[in-house]
């Protein structure tokens, strides 16, 4: 048994700005990516509910939605309070407007059918991995312990959503070419993924955020490896760079977001 | 788990015959079942992370299961609830999220609860194998990595053909 915690979320702040380390508000947008990455594609998977091929896969999408969003919980509280501005958690995830929203563009493509929704998990899935388990050794405490406690969500994620790769491109004629027109579809995403910006640079230099050029030789192998198992080919190099994680977005989001933040705007501070 | 990691103010203690603030904390929070497992007490389940006086103020840590838990809420409302009860309302709850919780922390007394409400106990590394909560078979297969919560997954078992849960290892 491991002894119980010693850590606590009061104890746990980070440390007080350095000189020549990130400004809050430069560590609040980096927040804001990691939220609103995991925060919109546990609002697509939850699209699924009711709608799944089968019963277990309906339950798997919803319970996978459902860690996403606890992690985006866990981040824009941080982020809320870093940022100091009386902004909670649902003012962060239902009073933004998409420029606002930092996640990567891949997440907030639609759904599409389920292979290509199982296409856009993995390729997320083996990407989130490599950042939470980097994430988990950042010098920012708090941060930290988040990602660690993702890294063990997001590894049983990637084993569901590798092996329905398997068995969709290894499937039937079917399944095997929708499989791959969804992975030729996504690819052009994955280059965001990355590359690292201005920010994603500065937080890595910080020790805050992990180096993405570290982290693409490790995808890459991972993707290329199911991908094989798959029997799906790997497209030719991402050639356009997306912008989602600096607010740039494609138009499916904005979609998005109108229905999930329907209800908190229409009535707002409406409980039941 | 029974141990507190930090010991408790000599001045919380009651007379010699009577339990002390500790035991009494303890005992409310062993009758708090998981709403979603009702079989099992948040101690037993591993939630529960530390009890302890600080500041003049009863502390309680408690851990999620799993980051999007629903039943968290739950439990810290069932939690002040309890204490309440036991005239130990003037509780600070306090979120733990590091070391994150893993289903090694389930007691045994807990495994046996499971095994006996029908939900398969998880692996280990010493009992690595699924086996089925009903038949004792472990010619079992699995249906989907994910069951009807967040910390189950779905399995049927191929001698008594039954359907069942699995506590997941994480």
């Amino acid at each position: 048994m491991t002894t119980p915690g010693t850590s606590t979320s009061a104890s746990s702040k980070s440390p007080a700005a350095e000189a020549g380390s990130p400004s809050t508000e430069a560590r609040f947008h980096y927040l804001l990516r990691l939220a609103d990455t995991s925060l919109v594609l546990g609002q697509r998977l939850g699209e699924w509910v009711g709608h799944a091929p089968a019963l277990e896969e309906d339950l798997a999408l919803a319970n996978i939605a459902l860690d996403l969003i606890g992690q985006a919980r866990l981040l824009l509280t941080y982020a809320s309070e870093l940022e100091g501005k009386g902004r909670d958690e649902d003012a962060l995830a239902f009073l933004r407007d998409a420029p606002e929203f930092c996640n990567v563009s891949l997440v907030e493509q639609p759904n599409g059918d389920f292979g290509q929704t199982l296409v856009r998990q993995f390729l997320i899935d083996a990407w989130q991995l490599q950042l939470y388990e980097a994430l988990s050794g950042s010098s920012d405490a708090r941060l930290a312990e988040i990602a660690a406690k993702a890294v063990k969500e997001t590894r049983y994620h990637l084993r569901f959503s590798s092996g329905w790769l398997v068995r969709l491109g290894d499937g039937t004629a079917e399944s095997h070419a929708r499989a791959q027109q969804a992975v030729d579809a996504l690819w052009r995403f994955t280059e965001e993924l990355l590359t690292p910006d201005a920010l994603d640079e500065e937080m890595a230099a910080a020790g805050i955020g992990p180096s993405l050029a570290a982290i693409r030789p490790r995808w890459e192998e991972r993707v290329a490896a199911v991908l094989q198992e798959a029997t799906l080919k790997r497209p030719a190099a991402a050639r356009h760079p997306w912008h989602g994680k600096r607010g740039v977005h494609t138009e499916h989001l904005g979609h998005m977001l109108a229905e999930m933040q329907h209800l908190p705007r229409t009535f707002p501070g409406v409980t039941w | 788990m029974t141990e507190v990691t930090e010991a408790l103010a000599p001045s919380s203690h009651e007379s010699d015959d009577g339990p002390t603030t500790e035991e009494r904390v303890w005992r409310a929070l062993r009758s708090v079942l998981d709403p979603e497992i009702p079989v099992l007490s948040v101690v037993e389940l591993g939630v529960v992370r530390y009890v302890r006086f600080q500041g003049g103020r009863l502390r309680v840590g408690i851990t999620p299961t799993y980051s999007g838990c629903p039943a968290t809420e739950v439990i810290r409302r069932s939690i002040r609830e309890a204490l309440a009860q036991a005239d130990l309302g003037d509780v600070a709850l306090e979120t733990v999220l590091s070391p994150p919780w893993t289903s090694e922390w389930l007691s045994a007394e807990g495994r046996r609860k499971l095994e006996a409400f029908g939900i398969a106990a998880p692996t280990t590394a010493a009992a690595s194998n699924v086996v089925c909560p009903r038949c004792g078979s472990r010619n079992v297969e699995r249906v989907s990595e994910f069951g009807s919560t967040p910390c189950k997954a779905h399995y049927r078992c191929s001698e008594c053909l039954e359907p069942f849960d699995v506590f997941k290892c994480i």
